[in-house]
């Protein structure tokens, strides 16, 4: 028995003295707040205070709580109040997962020194891993941390206010994220995967095994009772949920084990015999390999992108200037700070599935498939995600609990380590890039070739998208007449690359944007001028053959002006100091396919105001955006939406989180919900749109000059769903599609930006200090300032971790101590400039965000180093032995 | 499974002697080590034996308690000879490994890139072991025998690190070289401890660099060389041929081999520099 005082109250515990007070907290005392994102002390997340000292929980024997005070961020403790209040009001806090942790880290601070500095703010939380917000508003937050209380929300507008999230009350207190939510007497899931990128196996006695003690059911793919392949592209889906001999990469799932409540989920002894096979892990001998990894996938070539447009050889012929690029990327980890989790059950005959993901409706039909069930039978419940970035678009997790809830008739429950999340979730594509690019004499750019190969792994995920996106955005933001560009995702025996910030759009911007510098110097023009010299214009038309409108790079690259000369005189004639820039242009929405949202908004007779919001908030920000938009088009303060959802019993569909869809996409069924909603409101009333809409209780005010008309809500009849008045929108993004030439519509709507970084580079070690980054993004309307800041800042760290430290290897870094992601102390400074290019297409003009905030920064960087040191980068991640040797290779 | 948590040295001794359990200071490597929930086999916590903790007089010099954890040694009064023990200690992990784990663990550990050890080496550190048969102390470089094992006995349990009375002499300087800011593994770390003599030329130098072999190492052949020069000038003297041998590193995947010596001995020189009082 061990007793101590948590949280101010003596508590007990009767438990392994060695097990992991993070598992005591969270499995024995129900306090979830603290959560687990490594179990190895590596990410910070299970941070409490022991005797007011920051300990990471997953690294402490519950028997060394004995006697001790244990604070977690359940806790009510005036630091914590006021560090609560601050990251609201900083917007500190985006999926929420790491919040637990950085407040806690922050408490043992703030309690000693009040009014910390930003460097022992930096300090305080170095040890806690941050993947969506940069770390900035959170440093802000810890040195702000007074007593003052979160802003309130707005009565008027909310379009165009820095308001607070409005899920951020949950987030700042420990949020329920996927394995939070523990149904009783749930059977524990683990699944055995290939250690191997290619073997073979065969399975030893599997009914003995299950017949042991505390195990409940072994399944594998014998055991599916649809069809064993799944993949967001329908057409491409080939990836089973337990696979069939052969594994075709190291991490793949081929059983699944269920424990008894209260065993030792241990899988050491499981009956299986591997017989490794020969590994195709390089995608240009995959391109040669004999044997495709997929039948109808000759050479291994999943899909090949292509956009044609005029006559690059001749215009690259004939051009003034001509430079030739080549450049390699690395496998990048999502990293986010939430591993896969999950719980299953049965509610009648339908089966609830609640997991974290970024597209619950894709979800449900998926894993409907596999499962051979009607998809009404399945309800996705979305947890809290604990970050994104495109991996959580894949199923992982839900088929299996699916199919062990099915079996058992029983809850069962899920949560990968972070070894089991790295290993057997998708990645960046690590892509091969060589091409040219050409401009006229006056620095006009001219023609532009482009070759990449990306390797797509084991099965298909996103690699149609990337192979697709990348030729259509490789010419950058920028009027290129003459273009070819091909792109192919390439099957191989490694990691299944799939959805990441981007999709492709990031690796092709690092080849064509450092290639722009050195064409610049070439010319001898300004890099930023010559840029500008070549930004699209309204009435241009892209690669594509698509005529642009409201294209804002010109706009973000005159903001940026002013920063650029004043960064070019301060580096001036300063060893090692040097200045980058990069532009970016991303199409929101899916490429040529329908991605349509639906929004429902309703009044009860009691006079609530109920947004039924389906996009999957996965820390960007939709919860807040989307009521913001939907309460301007309804007239009415977004602090009377009460929102429900995302769960695919209760809200309609809003389509995944990604390619920077939501806040357009849905955004406009938002608009169109709250206005449609007006709209039979003001006709009740017989007023005209000018008029105000107040609403108290249940009545409904209807202002029109000196006119008022009341509508009593709990006169009027409900319908089926209890609103007495209610909207229902939907929107499609009008698009078109591209023909064999890769002519055509692909997005309806793009957002521009452009990037500068100020650094130093160690003359003699080749480690590189960011300084400063100013980023100038065209976001049509900012629709939140705040959390748009906060998406630029987000994405700039990871943007500032693919360009200098991450790679990940499989076998080799399936960990957040080998695998480097940015820490507080690497992230500069950043200074938003938010640029309105209103689109008519978006909602109040608003453009997508999310991806294109990550685009710049790595070639910004890249840029940075060649003209801090000339060393040019050829390999990502620049490590500083890559950057020494690169410079000494640019020495005369 | 069993668990003990003895209050004294010698009931821990006790326990140990021939049994498999194993020894939990900080936990900070042990935990990381499994995906259990809890630890396997029988553990012997150290964390109530009292004089295993903290940081006293001995002999003129000082002992430091095997289990006393880095943020003590960080926020402890010691003389600037001891600064990179400091410095190591501000950057074994984030503030959460800091408060957490402890220096005799670290050195038990006996990672190549163990931040705990270049600075001790250079302060000429002895080990101190006790077991069945009584105490024995002995130089850090020979506790270390290679990566990840050490010279300790299994029944025996390291006590104490001593810091010798002539080792608090002088400034030192602690450098450690990775791709991110907090979190760092090193690709290459240094210590330097210099005693400078009236006229600002070096009386004494001791130098030690990490993760560039299987186990730090001390620069004993290159110290002697520097007696007599100015900081400045000892620094550059500091080539990356110098280093090679006694320094051995390998590729891997935070840098390479050649990288990691040029690395070294830049960070060396930049040591030396900084030790200057």
């Amino acid at each position: 028995m061990t007793r101590f005082i948590l949280n101010g109250t003596p508590r007990h515990c009767d438990s392994p003295p060695t097990r992991r007070l993070s598992d005591v907290l969270r499995e024995d005392l129900g306090l979830t707040g603290t959560k687990v994102g490594c179990d190895a002390g590596d990410c910070g997340a299970c941070t409490v205070l022991i005797d007011g000292r920051a300990t990471c929980a997953c690294l402490t024997p519950a028997a060394r709580a004995e006697g001790r005070h244990i604070q977690t961020v359940e806790a009510q403790t005036p630091e914590l109040t006021r560090l609560r209040a601050a990251f609201l009001r900083h917007g500190a806090a985006q999926c929420g997962i790491c919040t637990p942790g950085m407040l806690m880290a922050a408490a043992e601070l703030i309690a000693r020194n009040p009014a910390p500095t930003e460097a022992e703010a930096e300090a305080a939380i170095g040890g806690v891993l941050c993947r969506c917000t940069g770390y900035r508003k959170i440093l802000a937050a810890i040195c702000d941390a007074t007593d003052a209380p979160a802003p309130s929300l707005p009565q008027g507008r909310a379009t165009g206010q820095p308001i607070p999230r409005l899920d951020g009350a949950e987030k700042v207190a420990g949020d329920l994220f996927g394995a939070d939510v523990l149904p009783e007497n749930a059977c524990v899931l683990k699944a055995i995967r290939s250690p191997h990128p290619h073997a073979a196996f065969t399975f030893g006695d599997l009914a003995a095994y299950a017949a042991r003690p505390g195990i409940a059911a072994v399944f594998t793919a014998a055991d599916i009772p649809g069809r064993n392949a799944f993949g967001v592209i329908p057409p491409f889906a080939d990836q089973p949920a337990l696979a069939e001999s052969p594994a075709r990469f190291r991490g793949e799932a081929v059983a699944l084990v269920a424990f008894a409540p209260g065993h030792d989920p241990a899988t050491d002894d499981f009956p299986i015999t591997w017989q490794p096979l020969p590994a195709l892990t390089d995608p240009d001998a995959a391109l040669q390999a004999a044997h495709p990894l997929h039948p109808g996938r000759p050479d291994n070539i999943l899909v090949q992108g292509l956009v044609r447009k005029g006559d690059s050889a001749t215009a690259m012929d004939r051009a003034a200037h001509v430079v030739s690029a080549e450049i390699t990327t690395a496998f990048v980890e999502h990293a986010y700070i939430e591993p896969e989790a999950g719980a299953a059950w049965l509610e009648g005959e339908t089966l609830c599935i609640r997991a974290c993901t970024q597209a619950p409706v894709m979800d449900r039909d998926e894993t409907a498939a596999i499962l051979a069930l009607p998809p009404d039978r399945i309800r996705i419940l979305p947890s809290a995600v604990g970050g994104g970035f495109g991996s959580k678009l894949d199923l992982s997790l839900q088929p299996l609990l699916g199919l062990a809830a099915l079996r058992l008739r029983r809850p069962v429950r899920m949560v990968y380590s972070r070894a089991e999340s790295m290993a057997s979730t998708t990645k960046r594509h690590p892509a091969r890039m060589r091409g040219r690019i050409g401009c006229d004499a006056q620095g006009i750019v001219t023609a532009l070739e482009f070759d990449g190969t990306f390797d797509t792994g084991a099965y298909a995920s996103w690699g149609p998208t990337v192979a697709n996106r990348v030729p259509v955005h490789v010419t950058g933001p920028y009027h290129t007449p003459h273009v070819t560009a091909i792109a192919r995702a390439v099957h191989t025996h490694n990691p299944v690359s799939g959805a990441f910030r981007g999709f492709g759009v990031p690796q092709a911007a690092i080849w064509q944007e450092t290639a722009y510098d050195r064409l610049a110097d070439r010319l001898g023009l300004d890099r930023l001028e010559f840029r500008l010299r070549n930004a699209l214009r309204d009435g241009q038309s892209s690669a594509t053959g698509q005529v642009l409108q409201a294209t804002g790079i010109a706009p973000c690259l005159t903001a940026l002006r002013p920063h650029w000369r004043r960064a070019l005189a301060e580096a001036s004639g300063q060893p090692g100091r040097g200045v980058g820039l990069a532009s970016c242009w991303y199409g929101c929405g899916n490429t040529s396919l329908p991605n349509p949202s639906t929004i429902r908004i309703g009044i009860t007779a009691r006079g609530e105001l109920v947004l039924h919001q389906g996009a999957t908030d996965i820390g960007q920000g939709s919860n807040t955006v989307i009521a913001q938009i939907a309460a301007d088009a309804l007239g009415l303060p977004v602090g009377q939406i009460r929102l429900i959802g995302p769960d695919t019993a209760l809200t309609p569909d809003a389509g995944k989180t990604s390619a920077s869809r939501q806040t357009f996409v849905t955004g406009r069924a938002a608009l169109a919900a709250g206005a449609e909603l007006r709209a039979a409101i003001l006709r009740r009333a017989n007023a005209s749109d000018a008029a105000r809409l107040s609403l108290d209780g249940p009545l409904l005010a209807v202002t029109e000059g000196a006119t008022r008309h009341e509508i009593a809500l709990a006169g009027l009849p409900p319908d089926d769903m209890g609103y007495v008045l209610m909207a229902e929108a939907s929107y499609d993004p009008p698009t078109a599609p591209l023909d064999e030439n890769g002519q055509g519509r692909p997005y309806a709507l793009y957002g521009y930006g452009a990037q500068m970084v100020e650094l130093s580079v160690d003359p003699a070690l080749g480690t590189v200090r960011l300084h400063r980054i100013t980023a100038a993004h065209d976001l049509g309307l900012a629709i939140n300032p705040l959390l748009a800041t906060g998406q630029i800042e987000g994405g700039i760290a990871q943007g500032i971790g693919l360009a200098l430290m991450e790679e990940y290897l499989p076998g080799r870094t399936e960990n957040l101590h080998d695998y480097l992601i940015p820490t507080a102390g690497d992230v500069p400074p950043i200074t938003s400039l938010l640029i309105e290019v209103p689109d008519p297409e978006g909602p109040f003009g608003a453009k997508g965000l999310g991806e294109h905030v990550l685009i710049p920064t790595a070639p910004a960087i890249l840029n940075a180093i060649r003209h801090a040191t000339g060393a040019e980068i050829t390999q990502l991640p620049a490590l500083p032995h890559r950057i020494l040797a690169a410079m000494r290779a640019a020495r005369p | 499974m069993s668990y003990a948590r003895p209050q004294t040295l010698t009931e821990a001794i006790r326990l140990l002697a021939g049994s498999q359990i194993r020894l939990l200071a900080g936990g900070t490597d042990l935990y990381p080590a499994t995906q259990s929930a809890a630890l396997s086999g029988p553990i012997l916590d150290l964390a109530d034996i009292a004089e295993l903790n903290g940081i006293t007089p001995w002999n003129g010099g000082l002992r430091i308690g095997a289990t006393t954890s880095w943020s003590t040694i960080a926020e402890a009064p010691l003389p600037p000879a001891l600064r990179a023990l400091q410095q190591a200690a501000l950057q074994v992990g984030g503030r959460q490994i800091q408060n957490a784990g402890t220096i005799g663990g670290n050195l038990c550990n006996a990672s190549p890139a163990a931040d705990g050890v270049p600075p001790l080496l250079v302060l000429d550190a002895r080990v101190e072991l006790a077991g069945p048969l009584g105490r024995r102390d002995l130089p850090l470089a020979a506790f270390l025998t290679g990566p990840r094992r050490t010279a300790r006995a299994p029944d025996e349990i390291v006590t104490a690190i001593f810091i010798p009375e002539q080792s608090l002499a002088g400034h030192s300087s602690f450098l450690k070289l990775g791709a991110r800011a907090y979190l760092v593994i090193s690709i290459a770390m240094v210590a330097a401890r210099l005693t400078l003599a009236a006229d600002g030329r070096i009386a004494r130098a001791a130098l030690a660099v990490g993760a560039c072999g299987p186990v730090a190492t001390r620069l004993a052949a290159l110290e002697p060389a520097l007696t007599g020069l100015t900081p400045a000038q000892a620094a550059q003297s500091i080539t990356p041929e110098t280093l090679s041998p006694p320094l051995a590193p390998i590729d891997d995947i935070r840098a390479t081999a050649a990288y990691r010596l040029e690395s070294a001995a830049e960070l060396l020189r930049r040591a030396l520099l900084d030790c200057a009082p």
